[in-house]
């Protein structure tokens, strides 16, 4: 299992491949990329993700700990970016490795899931416009119901 | 005791993070004592609903006793991912 909160951009190719290379026994890696997305009119400058030093690596550390059990998991990797970031850079990724797809798809689901709305991260956007603080989502909410 | 404050709620007390010296027996108990030392804390802590806290760096409701915690933290409903 690998947690890392970092202001660091990484290359997600890079950590799919170690990850896949360290799991011979997995058939299946499961992986998903944030990315900061623009808005419909085009005028986000950048994002600031502001977070709990220590609680966001214990928070998602407990997330990732309950997927691997529930799911079986050979490994997970969670790897989560803080600080300004522009439109079309990644924020985060997630991979899963399980020795069939089914579990691999499910526990990176319910991974992203959880990191919505129960990892503390905070996100507020600049556009031409101003800067505005990203209100949560009722739907990301609902969304834990389902496991 | 140590308390810490995110996003909007750090912007509107001004703070980030401050000692307080309590009597309060739980986190809501504590709110109340914030709010009554100045309006910004008022203003932050006028809708409850909007806020959640950590006891420790784990999520609690607003009626968990402070115990013998050593943080507190205040802030908005998380937007990760």
């Amino acid at each position: 299992m690998y947690v890392k909160i970092q202001e660091a951009a990484f290359d997600v190719g890079a950590q799919i491949n170690a990850f896949s290379q360290r799991h011979s026994k997995m058939g299946a890696i499961a992986t998903f990329t944030g990315i900061v997305r623009d808005n419909d009119d085009e005028t986000l400058k950048a994002m600031e993700i502001e977070h709990y030093p220590g609680m966001a690596e214990k928070a998602i550390s407990e997330i990732v700990q309950s997927a691997v059990e529930r799911w079986s998991l050979g490994d997970a990797l969670v790897i989560h970016r803080f600080g300004t970031l522009a439109p079309g850079e990644i924020i985060m990724m997630v991979a899963t490795a399980a020795v069939h797809r089914k579990d691999a798809f499910e526990a990176a689901e319910f991974l992203m899931d959880y990191l919505k709305s129960r990892a503390p991260f905070w996100k507020k956007e600049i556009t031409k416009e101003g800067v505005t603080w990203v209100p949560s989502k009722q739907n990301d909410e609902d969304a834990l119901d389902r496991w | 005791m140590k308390v810490l404050y995110f996003a909007w709620l750090r912007e509107r007390i001004g703070l980030s993070a401050e000692d307080v010296e309590t009597s309060a027996e739980t986190i809501k108990e504590l709110v109340h004592e914030l709010s009554s030392r100045a309006p910004r804390y008022e203003a932050a802590f006028s809708d409850l609903s909007a806020v959640r806290c950590a006891l420790d760096q784990n999520l609690v409701p607003f009626d968990t006793p402070l115990g013998d915690a050593r943080e507190v933290a205040f802030f908005p409903p998380m937007t990760g991912g």
